[in-house]
């Protein structure tokens, strides 16, 4: 008999000290928020600065030359041209032009990487990585010696500064190996808010030290999951599960800048194949009122016809109102700007929006 | 946790005030901390009439929504209408300006159907000790 136990990062007794809201995610148990509540988060985290534990996400180290090795033709995004000390955000697919998950690859020398991936993907990514990777390419999953720390915010900057002086010059997307606290570790300019913000990337035993210093900073304040999502919401940016899965491609889900069709990848063909033949189109909306869309409402044209599905919504606090992404069929894009969303006790007006639905972030300050 | 001496309650957390056959409505402090920042307040119609333990409306939180039951019957006579732009007026003072709803009470014995500040505390104090299950996310 297998007993599932959630697993805990290094910072769980913090948080549980801090008296955060802890809720199973992804197979760990997680802050979903700190007693101050959500709204006092999100906020701290447009105007100020927010640190997150994401010690449970994935990340990998391969060596070898990008094309020799497989590496190339396993990420959507192109390799061989990326300039050591950047990131690079795509997808590996699967066969039938899915998404298997969506990465930040990391070029630490001309030979040497870092793959980043999501917590609830990490046992299957690895069982991808070593399947299709040439035999006798290195490939260690180091996720469970490493934790990591966003650090959001538009103080960010001047947070980080404080604690990595070096680390005030690093551009949008660029990563630099820094000495944080004694220890020379990774630090990159990327995030999942859509403000300016960092991830430092730590030693599993020794990160009580990093949080602590962190949050020492009276402008620093603790963030969790649950607002995690209503940021990421607020700029569209997708979450594994939501906007993209085994059975939704990157084109499906607006993310075509992310893939480089012009090279080889594995799952291109179907990809483009089902791009051609259509069904399912990303949207995105804003709600009339400060009622939220909810994962699993319906969305209905502005005549109540069926026309697809929401993936994620929640309540916009930049906004003020409920945001909301979906898939809808392909008979329903194009020109449509009115719709409606809801389930048999509610219905809700909404129009489709641009991406971001949050317009002013500091992401490139 | 302050349970108001005077006010009636309902096991799903909903307080009643009775004066002069007038219920005022609203949830009480262990809802809106369990509930988090609440962020809409779907108001009932003035003049609607209500069952006891009958949904009289639902609130959302950031990532959830919940129902909120009529503590009794009656027509509703009054909503506050401040909710609609500051549902978090809620969270700030649940048991005072937070109120939901006025009701014009039919049935002034299903009052026994309800508890009392102290059965309320015992009530919580056992939810405490089993372990309540999280109705969020």
């Amino acid at each position: 008999m297998i007993i599932s136990v959630p697993r805990r990062t290094p910072l769980f007794n913090t948080h549980m000290a801090l008296g955060a809201k802890m809720v199973p995610f992804g197979g760990w148990e997680m802050p979903l928020q700190y007693p101050d509540g959500i709204l006092k988060e999100h906020e701290a985290n447009r105007k100020g600065c927010s640190v997150f534990d994401c010690s449970h996400m994935g990340e990998f180290l391969i060596e070898g030359d990008a094309v020799a090795c497989g590496l190339e033709r396993i990420v959507t995004q192109p390799l061989a041209d990326q300039p050591v000390g950047t990131c690079r955000y795509g997808m590996a697919l699967n066969a039938s032009g899915g998404t298997i998950d969506d990465l930040i690859v990391y070029r630490l020398a001309p030979e040497k990487w870092m793959v980043v991936v999501n917590a609830a993907n990490i046992a299957k990514d690895a069982a991808h990585f070593r399947a299709h990777l040439a035999s006798g390419t290195r490939f260690e999953d180091v996720s469970d010696e490493t934790a990591k720390i966003d650090v959001q915010g538009p103080l960010s900057r001047d947070v980080m500064a404080a604690l990595v002086p070096g680390v005030r010059d690093l551009a949008y997307y660029t990563f630099g190996i820094f000495r944080v606290l004694g220890e020379d570790v990774i630090v990159s300019r990327t995030g999942y808010t859509g403000e300016l913000g960092y991830e430092i990337y730590y030693p599993w035993g020794r990160t009580g030290k990093l949080w602590d210093a962190l949050c020492a900073d009276r402008r620093v304040h603790p963030t969790g999951l649950g607002v995690r999502d209503v940021l990421r919401i607020e700029v569209c940016y997708p979450l594994y599960g939501h906007e993209l899965s085994e059975e939704i491609s990157p084109l499906e889900a607006g993310l075509g800048r992310f893939v480089d069709t012009g090279k080889d990848f594995m799952g291109r063909a179907e990809l483009l194949r089902r791009d051609r033949e259509g069904g399912r189109r990303i949207i995105h909306f804003v709600s009339a009122s400060r009622r939220a869309p909810r994962q699993g409402h319906a969305i209905f044209s502005a005549e109540g016809v069926v026309a697809g599905d929401v993936v994620s919504g929640t309540f916009s606090p930049a906004l003020g109102a409920g945001v909301g992404i979906g898939f809808i069929k392909k008979e329903f894009t194009g020109a449509y700007k009115n719709i409606i969303f809801g389930d048999e006790k509610m219905r809700v007006d909404a129009q489709a929006a641009s991406r971001p639905f949050y317009k002013t972030g500091s992401l490139r300050a | 946790m302050d349970i108001v001496e005077h006010y009636l309650y309902t096991k799903e957390h909903e307080w009643i005030n009775i004066e002069d056959g007038v219920g005022t409505v609203g949830i009480t402090e262990y809802a809106q901390s369990a509930l988090g920042d609440i962020t809409f307040v779907d108001l009932p119609h003035a003049e609607a009439e209500v069952e006891q333990f009958e949904q009289l409306t639902s609130v959302e939180s950031v990532k959830s929504a919940s129902d909120i039951f009529s503590p009794m019957s009656g027509r509703i006579i009054d909503v506050n209408d401040k909710l609609s732009d500051d549902p978090g007026l809620i969270n700030r003072s649940c048991c005072d300006k937070g109120w939901i709803a006025r009701i014009e009470i039919s049935d002034m014995d299903e009052s026994s159907n309800l508890l009392t500040a102290a059965e309320y505390g015992s009530y919580l104090e056992s939810l405490d000790r089993n372990g309540d299950a999280d109705s969020d996310e």
